[in-house]
């Protein structure tokens, strides 16, 4: 290396992140600047460094989520020191609980003034340790590199997740000799997953004896990118599927088999059938409560087929009676292959319990009764999802809306349903489109959202309306926290405790005031003469759409109850 | 309830003991003591941590939870393979001219040391597995012990083979 060269990469530690994230394939970062980053941002500023300002920066943590979601790859976001960072911890757990690759650069008080109770000083890694894959504080310039290179690695590998980079002010200041490594060496963590193959022979026999095999796969399919494997195996095997909430895309809606999503607010089918399999193929799930109502009643007839990445969700909550630990990447490959040269006739030996559970899951679909010239929410999400392509992405935030959309719209493919799933976090889904939409620009985007979960972070209406960002929000609005109400209305006598929204808000008003087109829909008729052109116009829009205060979402697994112990709607 | 002692290698940088810390309340694991300390490796510090489970299932998610933080570099569960644990323990006890030479008689009986003495007190040292220091702890309940400090157990594999190559 002759001495200009040598000059050349001499750069303080705030160019030091920018050139560091261009080398990781960062094209855009969501943040909110402060005292301790102003030298950060000066170099954003002076790099050009793409970069969206949002208006809380919780909205800046579940942005990048949801483009990390929507693109696969590692979303980034800045905040300042104290009440920023502290700003983040909702999003950072949201992004934990949903296998989400995130990388957060915090500032943090200038190392002097660490431990000190400074202005604007909280321990980052101290709060951020219990909802990160790993977490770093930053006091020495010359560790920024290799702390960046590791944070992505750790972010985007094996199970993915949120990782914490906390950089102490002067830092950002000190000019150093640049050097990004070529590559990670950590003792305690390779990113590498591959398995044993003898466990994939061991689950090749069981699924060759069983006569009612359901594969039941999860979010695992969809971080993996290995769902046109998953679909091989399913067809191969002729078996009924069914998802968990965070799997929703991987086998498209309407595939013959696929069953929807099972668990609290899933389908009858999808239910039914994990009660009665005799073998249920676990892919890249974790068996949330959600999902599996009583445990100690889940799937009771059934051998458990678990093929998982992360060794500490094998028997965490189900024991598993055959386990495939590994990659996805690495095990489906090879079991797709292994099924595919067995000389079972899955199609025959699986046919008849095929049908069973196909009568099973018509005898209760997901319904609803029209109610006169109300707008019923199944109706409008499955107008929606009938205007939409196979390239839409869907965002959701969390409550009925959200298991509605989960229930009514028709995801294709993985990665165009995006929900807070393990944390369910109201205010995570008008950040998460924008992020999406970023991340997916050529895609339409879809939000649909309540009354309750759309206040939590609307401040960045005013976000999508100066970047001119093209996402559809659209709101049931029904005047109450509509899932908090209906636990109330089934389980604590119509006790409506500070849960109805009868203010005076108007999200017509919101939007025209934030800089957005608002329409407000409140007639069945009007999603036949409004709906498509208002979701055709291009630009983002607020489309609020006022629905029935007292409508369930259904069926419904009580909690404590079996899978099978469903509260159905509709005929019954 | 079965305890296990298991020996933890981790990267020594700060904040990793937070990290294991941390892990074991948040997922409400039953830890009756946690020790940390150097090594052969100054890169490497050896957490000792014993922990009491109602399974090999429990066992098995404390084991692979910790294996999970990426500053865990190995974890080896000495309970199951060939080692030798030992805990220290420093006991002060009140011990006027009286008691003084009954004192002296458990200590020599448990092959532990004074290591201080006052016209008030004596602290007794001794090095043992946890059993025998439970053992002296009852015997001296019968004076008035003025306060205890017990280092955990800490444990070593027997053999040539460190935990490092386990």
């Amino acid at each position: 290396m002759d001495f200009e060269e040598v000059l050349d990469l001499r750069m303080n530690g705030a160019q030091a992140v920018l050139e560091s994230l261009k080398k990781e394939g960062v094209d855009i970062v969501f943040g909110y600047p402060g005292g301790v980053v102003l030298k950060l941002y000066d170099e954003v500023y002076k790099m050009k460094f793409p970069h969206i300002l949002t208006g809380h920066e919780q909205g800046a943590v579940h942005a990048a989520d949801g483009y990390a979601r929507a693109s696969g790859k590692v979303g980034v976001v800045f905040a300042t020191s104290g009440p920023g960072a502290a700003n983040l911890i909702t999003g950072i757990a949201t992004a934990n609980m949903d296998s989400v690759p995130l990388v957060c650069i915090t500032g943090q008080v200038a190392n002097p003034a660490i431990g000190k109770d400074s202005f604007q000083e909280v321990d980052v890694c101290g709060i951020t340790t219990p909802i990160t894959k790993h977490n770093y504080l930053v006091k020495d310039v010359r560790d920024l590199p290799r702390v960046i290179k590791e944070a992505f690695f750790i972010a985007r590998t094996g199970r993915p997740g949120p990782v914490s980079i906390d950089v102490a002010a002067d830092v950002f200041n000190t000019e150093f000799e640049y050097e990004y490594p070529e590559t990670v060496r950590l003792r305690g963590y390779t990113g590498d997953y591959t398995g044993d193959a003898a466990e994939i022979d061991a689950a090749v026999k069981a699924i060759e004896q069983a006569k009612k095999p359901l594969v039941f796969f999860g979010g695992g399919v969809t971080s993996s990118n290995t769902s046109e494997d998953l679909r091989a195996i399913v067809e191969r095997l002729g078996a009924p599927s069914a998802s968990t909430l965070m799997g929703l895309g991987c086998i498209a809606s309407g595939t013959k088999g696929f069953l929807g999503f099972a668990g609290m607010h899933g389908s009858y089918g999808a239910n039914m059938a994990i009660q009665q399999c005799d073998l249920l193929l676990c892919i890249g799930m974790r068996f949330s409560d959600r999902v599996t109502g009583r445990v100690a009643e889940f799937a009771p007839k059934a051998k458990i087929l678990h093929f998982e990445l992360d060794p500490a969700e094998v028997n965490k909550n189900v024991e598993a009676d055959v386990r495939v630990l590994g990659d996805l990447r690495w095990s489906l490959p090879i079991l797709r292959e292994k099924l595919m040269a067995s000389k079972t006739d899955f199609g025959a030996k699986h046919a008849e319990w095929l049908q069973h559970v196909a009568e099973l899951a018509a005898s209760h679909p997901f319904s609803y009764r029209e109610e006169g010239d109300a707008i019923k929410p199944g109706a409008l999400i499955r107008k929606i999802g009938s205007l939409m392509d196979e390239d839409a992405i869907v965002v959701t935030d969390v409550g009925q809306h959200q298991m509605w959309a989960a229930q009514f719209y028709e995801a294709r493919k993985p990665r165009q349903f995006l929900t807070s799933g393990g944390l369910g976090t109201m205010g995570y889904g008008l950040p998460a489109a924008m992020g999406a939409k970023l991340a997916c620009p050529g895609k339409k985007v879809v939000l649909f959202t309540g009354d309750g979960s759309i206040m939590m972070n609307c401040q960045e209406f005013a976000t999508i309306a100066d970047h001119e960002i093209d996402v559809k929000v659209v709101i049931l609005e029904n005047h109450i926290l509509g899932m908090v109400g209906q636990w109330q209305r089934l389980f604590y006598n119509r006790h409506y405790s500070a849960s109805e929204l009868k203010g005076k808000r108007d999200f017509v008003k919101i939007a025209e005031a934030m800089g957005l087109r608002g329409y407000r829909l409140t007639k069945a008729e009007e999603l036949e003469s409004r709906l498509p052109e208002l979701l055709a116009e291009p630009g983002p829009a607020v489309i609020d759409c006022v629905i029935p205060q007292e409508e369930n979402v259904l069926p419904m697994v009580p909690g404590g109850k079996r899978l099978d112990e469903m509260v159905l709607g509709g005929e019954d | 309830m079965k305890k296990y002692l298991l020996a933890v290698l981790v990267d020594n940088k700060p904040g990793v003991l937070t990290h294991v810390s941390g892990l074991i309340s948040r997922r409400a694991f039953n830890i009756e003591s946690i020790s940390a300390g150097y090594t052969e490796e100054p890169s490497v510090t050896r957490i000792n941590i014993v922990v009491s489970v109602e399974s090999e299932n429990e066992l098995d998610q404390v084991v692979n939870q910790l294996s999970k933080l990426i500053d865990v570099i190995k974890i080896v569960n000495l309970s199951k393979s060939p080692s030798i644990d030992r805990e220290l323990v420093m006991i002060k006890v009140r011990a006027t001219k009286k008691d003084r030479a009954d004192l002296v008689n458990i200590v020599d009986i448990f092959r532990a040391n004074i290591v201080d003495i006052t016209p008030e007190n004596v602290v007794i040292e001794l090095t043992g597995q946890q059993s025998k220091i439970d053992a002296i702890c009852e015997v001296l309940s019968e004076y008035e012990i003025v306060e205890i400090a017990r280092t955990g157990a800490i444990a070593l594999s027997r053999g040539p083979v460190p935990v490092k190559r386990m």
